[in-house]
């Protein structure tokens, strides 16, 4: 009973996915000191990609309640914060006499705040098995009290999101307060030792980066068990038709309360995992728009499956650390070249026919800014205000102002082609007036980041790995309509014809609006 | 044949060097890490310290570079994200090799470096007033440590009359810390505990209308009242706008601000507040012929004659030119010898002397005392007449009156204990 | 003595006027500086000497306030116009011969006037003069000055201040003085305050006859401000049947301040109310009508609020310095099209794709949010940027004990302005009902010939238009920076589900409750702690929805549910 329940779970991809995480999750440990080793990571990789698994983590708990159970939290961020301080706490109570200040008991910044003995939830932190269930409880505990009672009270979408955020927008205030003793803005850092051993050598590192990934590997797991069960099957059903589910007889707010329970639970070990790895846990975690991001990533990743969320975490983080680095590019590549081909993408889409107008667009749009470029050229404008409506105007901008407006226009005016082909123009010039300017990445990631959030929601609507497993179903479903066709029974080679996905059946419900799916998923539906 | 040779050759030398220049040029770089917040709520005021360290940088690479190699800068952007802080530091260290960074402005992107730095062993200077406690062997601080501007101020008013004392503050920790100062201080000059209102807010508060009333009726009791200020950066401006509106006169209740410099009074209009003070160890006014030139280089360099300069961008200006000196002076970029160089090394401030690295990784400082003017500009109404060497742990708090931080080599430490004569803080027991 | 020179004088004051005049028109003829003919002016002479020593006390704060108490002691009214130069920082010398002037700065030089009789006398680039500079206790003996100098002044403002100084100084050489401006005083008002100004001087003084300083004190008990308190407590704490009567007025007053402490709770809490409700109400549109939970709704406050420092930015840069006043009445339509204009493209480029997805729209509008964070970085740098405010919204009135800000009292007024604006929208034009329409049945509205996409690309439009107008007042009270609208979001978010999405007039109970509360919670649970208000209004609001899951005015019906 118990097996069937641990083992229904797994088929051959998610046996991969676990068996790949294993893999790495002891393989890197074990390659510390080694650089031959195929699993060497320098001690920079090894934190970055310990932080991306721990991220992974938190978003596959957010990728169980959002995509499965249809419950959108918007402080997830709580609970992994939680998690964290509870680790933090037992590493502060692990420096010992290492502080700057050498008090034996408390930790330095409640010397500094002159505390003279320890706060009540402090004590029991010294022993690491109190702070390990701790890091499980509090959160589940903080979740199962919410859960408890919004889902009797039947809060749901919008108001559950927004509640949710109030949640951990109290908690961060809380924690920011100096006078809540855990640590205020500063959080906790500097950590010294971790279960006896240094938090800073390599093996340690290696460790918790194995420990992340096995931990994902248990979560990854874990989601997959209870979403194959039958508990898992009423779930869905909640999500997709919340008060038929209720009519049938189900006690709805118990099922949602134990999944928001479990993910809060995950988020906790999430977080307790990350912080010995960056080395500080502070209020920050505890921002709504923390929360907001991570739930960005399980978008990124595609909802409505589990290992869409965990790519998700690593995908937009792993953009994110390369675009706040140091590199700098020519403007050309990173931003006018893909901006140049999705527009080229919409006009072939949009106006197929009419070339002549797009390009008479074109041609009005170019002269327009070359000739603005020409007018303009060399103005200076004193004040910052004046200096931005000048600058609208000004000679490096002409090709942006021109295209913006048309833009605009173009999206009001029901996409004129004139205006399609001017935008193209405008871009044109500005690519051609000074081709080679350099744009820093650091300054201007939230540029692209925003870009690939509004892309990812409007071309992808099911996230990365939705699309991918949609297409793939899709495909799968249309050769076996045309090998049904073709006279062959497909249904007879097929070992578990009835067996539906919950991954990929779950998004047509979700996602309504998108576009009708195709032919062949019709008849997946038809033939199951 | 003779005639033919000598152009061939030479361009055959100029071929050589100009392909070899580039390559020796880029082996050559010293790289310098600029870990500012460029994005996020902390751009506000680390935007320009990023700026104002490539314009150092520029004028060193104009003036030969440092040991005869050009500087390269790498700026990167932690996003007002403190965990990113860290990361970032180790990723300039460990992905592009930089030899010193110049970082931070709150105190939790510090506190979030220090492992980090003191684990990879670099260089790293921090511009920005600080609530003291600390020493670090790889963290040189800039700023003023809280004997550099908060206990001058309240001297300074103390010589003015003020009774009475309002210390409103962010609650985080260099608030807490310069009150619990200022508080212990106080006390030892008489006043008494009810003569002391504290206040926190939180971080960006813009509702400030019951807090100003509180101080208006609690400086209207009849003693002479002053507010020391240690909002932070955001929440300063609704504070101020409500100041002048409930019509507090910097005659009756003056403030006095450890965190308002010319930058945040750049989104002010001062006419309505007109004589609060701030206390630095720089102002933009302040007459001086280096600090005449270090803002015409600022105008040109930004482009906009209307952009200030303020306390944190002279601490990263000193910073940097400690550091060209200590390398100059150890021929090497080296870490542990810069370090040892580094202490001190005396370069010329913006106010017209000299600034020394103290053994603690301190610095010496005036200290200015500035009332707003209405241009938005401060006057200096009192200094210090010597310089004040920045005191890391505070004489004023019972757990660490008898530390010292002192780095030269017999001694190396960060919290050495005075009274039990042992390296590691009040606690640590004699051996 | 002052006083008794002062009385002495009075009488010879035409004379003397006319006698500065010639003095004045000699000046002109000759063109020479003061000194030499102070000696031919008697009158002015004492006050031209004193004028003169500026110079030796510059930078000696002390010493340069003795010469401000010496000038009051003058009692020579030149003193007023030299003392306001000196207040206002304008008062120079030049530095070859040391000669006492009022500069006016024309950027690189100064024009120089007659510190006493303001008469021209050329002028002199700056770096050759030297500001006589003045500190806070400078500025406090100029104002101590001016109050016995102006207590006598034509100006009604310029005795009440004078007056008010008084009072508060209690300076018991004034008093000869004070009952003589008493006895020519007309208007109502100041009168009062003098008559206040002697009470505190008498009270204080044993050799007064005991019932006038009881009366005295009757008068003190009736204005019944803070600084009457001190003065009563002061007197309460001695003995005899003043003390009793003190004693009576300090309870009095201290019961009177109670009350009117609830009711400046409660103006705060109102006027939090009305920035919350502005901050709210273009949310109430594009979340609450519209069911877009739009994260980009903070940035659209932000465009508003960056919009009133271009136009600032324009006029002062065009030289129409008398315009600037007029700022933020110009900047009010023209945020409202920007930030409708930006929320018709957002609506058409990227949210229409969206509709039926309300938890999908949320991670677009994040990245929209953050694009325009930065965007507003790129273009007007990372810092605070300078808003200035007009003169007819800087300061306060007070009504009894009760302290108004004009700038608050304007934003109520123009936050229920926008409010009703856009009920009567809704309720009374072509627009709003296609509005309503097509949110309760979008099919059923497009079948009776509304163009549904437009409604909507107008709906998104109005609601972000009116999340500028917010911008605009907040950029009145709040930095204008990059990170103005995110301060402002989740408070929105709040102020809108707390009333019930869908209800408009549930945002406004929402956002006036949420204001009151906070503002009652401070001064009594957070203590020196703001905070703790914030996060108890927070944890109300998760109790509240558990208790009324749709916000205090649900929308009834069937259609909720999906």
């Amino acid at each position: 009973m118990i097996g069937s329940f641990i083992f229904r779970g797994i088929d051959w991809r998610a046996g991969l996915v676990i068996i790949g995480l294993l893999v790495v999750g002891i393989g890197v440990p074990l390659s510390v000191g080694s650089p031959n080793s195929p699993f060497w990571l320098s001690t920079n990789d090894t934190l970055l990609y310990g932080k991306y698994l721990c991220y992974a983590l938190l978003a596959l708990s957010i990728g169980l309640i959002w995509g499965y159970g249809g419950i959108l939290s918007l402080g997830h961020g709580a609970f992994f914060a939680i998690g964290g301080y509870a680790m933090g706490m037992y590493l502060m109570r692990a420096i010992g006499t290492r502080g700057v200040y050498g008090n034996p008991i408390l930790p330095d910044f409640m010397v500094f705040l002159n505390w003279s003995e320890l706060p009540w939830f402090w004590h029991g932190f010294d022993q690491f098995w109190f702070a390990a269930i701790m890091i499980v409880l509090v959160p589940g505990a903080l979740a199962f009290l919410f859960g408890w009672f919004a889902f009797r009270s039947r809060v749901t979408g919008v108001y559950l999101s927004i509640i949710t955020q109030a949640l951990t927008y109290a908690l961060y205030l809380l924690f920011l307060r100096n006078a809540t003793a855990v640590g205020g803005n500063n959080g906790f850092t500097d950590f010294k030792d971790i279960l006896g051993v240094p938090v800073g050598a390599p093996d340690t590192r290696g460790w918790l980066f194995g420990a992340s990934a096995i931990a994902l590997a248990i979560g990854y797991w874990i989601c997959r068990s209870v979403i194959f069960s039958k508990y898992g099957k009423v779930i869905v059903a909640v999500r997709d038709a919340e008060s038929r589910t209720r009519f049938l007889g189900y006690r709805v707010d118990r099922y949602k309360t134990f999944l928001f329970t479990l993910s809060a639970c995950m988020a906790g070990v999430a977080g307790a995992l990350y912080v010995p790895q960056v080395g500080i846990i502070n209020p920050g975690e505890l921002s709504p728009l923390k929360s907001i991001e991570a739930v960005v990533w399980v978008a990124v990743g595609g909802r409505g499956t589990l290992v869409g969320p965990m790519l998700g975490g690593v995908l937009v983080n792993a953009f994110k650390t390369y675009f706040t680095g140091g590199a700098s590019q020519p403007y050309w590549v990173v931003a006018i070249l893909p901006a140049l081909g999705l527009l080229l993408l919409l006009v072939l889409y949009r106006a197929s026919l009419g070339w002549l107008k797009v390009l008479a667009g074109a041609a009005a749009g170019a002269a327009i800014a070359a000739l603005g470029l020409l007018w303009s050229d060399g103005w200076a404008f004193p004040a910052p205000g004046v200096r931005f409506v000048g600058g609208l105007l000004s000679a490096e901008s002409w090709g942006w102002t021109v295209a913006a407006v048309a833009i605009i226009a173009w999206l009001v005016l029901n996409k004129n082609k004139y205006v399609a082909g001017a935008i193209f123009g405008a871009f044109l010039c500005r690519l051609l007036v000074e081709p080679n300017d350099m744009i820093a990445l650091a300054p201007n990631w939230p540029y692209f980041l925003g870009a690939v959030f509004i892309g990812v929601t409007l071309l992808l609507p099911r996230g990365i790995v939705g699309t991918i497993a949609y297409g793939w179903n899709a495909w799968r479903a249309r050769r076996a309509s045309i090998e049904a066709q073709e006279g062959r029974d497909a249904d007879l080679t097929d070992p578990e014809p009835a067996r539906i996905d919950p991954e990929s059946a779950a998004k047509d419900t979700t996602t309504p609006e998108t576009a009708s799916p195709p032919p062949g998923a019709v008849a997946q539906q038809a033939s199951s | 044949m003779f005639q033919f040779r000598k152009p061939v050759l030479g361009l055959a030398a100029a071929a050589v060097l100009a392909t070899a220049a580039p390559v020796m040029a880029q082996e050559e770089t010293i790289k310098v890490g600029i870990l500012h917040s460029l994005s996020g709520t902390m751009a506000i005021s680390e935007t320009t310290l990023s700026d104002v360290m490539l314009m150092l940088i520029e004028q060193q690479n104009a003036a030969g570079g440092v040991l005869g190699r050009q500087l390269e800068p790498v700026v990167v952007d932690p996003a007002s994200d403190w965990p990113l802080f860290a990361e970032k530091l180790r990723e300039l260290v460990e992905v592009d090799g930089v030899d010193v960074i110049f970082c931070c402005w709150t105190s939790v992107s510090r506190k979030s470096i220090l492992p980090v730095a003191e684990e990879l062993n670099t260089v790293v200077f921090y511009p920005v007033q600080y609530e003291g406690e600390e020493s670090s062997r790889n963290i040189f601080y800039t700023g003023a440590a809280p004997n550099q501007q908060a206990i001058p101020a309240v001297d300074y008013l103390m010589d003015q009359g003020v009774e009475r004392w309002v210390l409103a503050g962010t609650d985080y920790v260099y608030p807490r810390t310069t009150n619990r100062i200022l508080e212990a201080y106080l006390a030892s000059k008489g006043v008494a505990p009810e003569d002391i209102m504290i206040s926190y807010t939180p971080f960006g508060h813009s509702d400030w209308q019951t807090i100003v009333s509180d101080i208006v009726s609690f400086g209207s009791q009849g003693k002479f009242t002053a507010v020391v200020s240690t909002i932070n950066g955001d929440a300063n401006v609704p504070f101020y706008r409500e100041l002048a509106n409930q019509g507090v006169d910097a005659a009756d209740i003056p403030v006095v601000a450890f965190s308002v410099g010319e930058e945040e009074l750049a989104g002010l209009d001062t006419s309505a507040l007109v004589g609060h003070l701030a206390a630095w160890n720089y102002f933009q006014s302040i007459e001086d012929p280096a600090n005449e030139e270090f803002i015409a280089a600022w105008h040109a360099f930004t482009g906009d004659a209307t952009e200030v300069t303020n306390d944190p961008m002279e601490a990263h200006y000193i910073g940097f030119h400690m550091w060209v000196a200590a390398v100059e002076k150890a021929g090497t970029t080296d870490a542990d010898a810069v370090i040892d160089a580094m202490i001190g090394v005396a370069v010329p401030n913006l106010t017209g002397g000299y600034s020394a690295m103290m053994p603690n990784h301190h610095i010496t400082k005036p200290v200015f005392i500035g009332e707003i003017q209405a241009n938005g500009q401060f006057e200096v109404v009192w200094q210090t007449t010597g310089l004040v060497v920045g005191d890391e742990w505070s004489d004023y708090l019972p757990d660490s009156m008898n530390l010292i931080a002192d780095w030269r080599a017999p001694l190396s430490c960060g919290n050495f204990n005075v009274a039990t004569g042992v390296c590691g803080g009040a606690g640590a027991a004699t051996p | 003595m002052t006083n008794v020179l002062h009385r002495a004088l009075r009488p010879l004051r035409v004379v003397r006027l006319g006698r500065a005049l010639a003095a004045a028109l000699c000046l002109s003829l000759l063109a020479v500086v003061a000194p030499a003919f102070a000696q031919d002016e008697p009158d002015d002479a004492a006050l031209r000497a004193l004028v003169q020593e500026f110079v030796g006390a510059e930078g000696n704060y002390r010493d340069t306030s003795a010469i401000v108490d010496r000038i009051a002691a003058l009692a020579d009214p030149g003193g007023v116009s030299v003392l306001n130069t000196l207040n206002a920082g304008r008062l120079y010398f030049r530095n070859s011969d040391r000669v006492v002037f009022a500069g006016t700065d024309l950027g690189a030089t100064l024009t120089m006037a007659d510190p006493v009789t303001g008469e021209a006398l050329g002028e002199v680039v700056k770096r050759e003069a030297t500001a006589i500079r003045v500190n806070n206790a400078v500025r406090r003996s100029i104002r101590t000055a001016m109050s016995s100098l102006t207590l006598l002044s034509p100006d009604r403002a310029t005795r009440l201040s004078a007056a008010q100084t008084i009072f508060t100084n209690r300076d018991a050489t004034n008093l000869p003085l004070l009952e003589e401006a008493i006895a020519e005083e007309t208007n109502a008002g100041v009168l009062r305050v003098m008559q206040q100004a002697r009470a505190a001087i008498i009270v204080a003084n044993a050799d007064i006859p005991e019932e006038e300083r009881i009366a005295a004190v009757a008068v003190l008990s009736d204005r019944g401000d803070q600084a009457a308190l001190n003065v009563l407590r002061q007197l309460a704490a001695g003995e005899g049947a003043v003390a009793e009567a003190a004693e009576r007025g300090v309870s009095r007053i201290e019961t009177a301040q109670i009350f009117w402490g609830i009711g400046q709770n409660l103006w705060f809490g109102i006027s939090l109310g009305s920035v919350l409700l502005l901050a709210a109400v273009g949310l109430a549109i594009t979340f609450g009508v519209m069911g877009v939970i739009n994260m980009a709704h903070g940035e659209m406050v932000m465009i508003g609020a960056y919009t009133v420092f271009v136009v600032q930015d324009i006029i002062r840069a065009s030289g129409n310095a008398g315009l600037i006043e007029w700022a933020l009445p110009i900047a009010i339509p023209i945020a409202f099209l920007v930030t409708a204009g930006i929320g018709m493209g957002i609506e058409r480029g990227v949210i229409r794709w969206l509709y039926g997805r309300p938890l999908e729209t949320l991670l677009a509008t994040f990245g929209i949010s953050l694009a325009l964070q930065q965007a507003a970085r790129s273009i007007f740098g990372s810092s605070n940027v300078l808003v200035s405010s007009p003169s007819w919204m800087s300061g306060s009135f007070s009504v009894g004990q009760l302290n108004f800000n004009y700038s608050r009292v304007y934003i109520l007024l123009f936050a229920i302005m926008v409010f009703m604006a856009l009920i009567l929208v809704l309720r009374r034009t072509a627009l709003g009902l296609q509005m309503r329409a097509v949110t309760q049945n979008r099919r059923m509205a497009s079948a009776m010939g509304i163009h549904t996409p437009r409604v909507d690309m107008f709906t998104f439009g109005l609601g972000s238009g009116i999340a500028g107008l917010a911008g605009v007042a907040l950029s009145q009270i709040d930095n204008v920076s990059a990170n103005l609208g995110q301060a402002y979001l989740v408070d929105s978010f709040m102020v809108v589900v707390l009333g019930g999405v869908g209800n408009l007039w549930g945002t406004f109970v929402g956002a006036f409750g949420l204001g009151v509360t906070n503002k009652f919670l401070e001064p009594y649970i957070g203590q020196g702690d703001a905070v703790i208000a914030k996060i108890i209004v927070l944890v109300a609001i998760i109790v509240f929805i558990q208790w009324r899951p749709r916000g205090l005015f649900a929308l009834k019906g069937r259609a909720i549910e999906s």
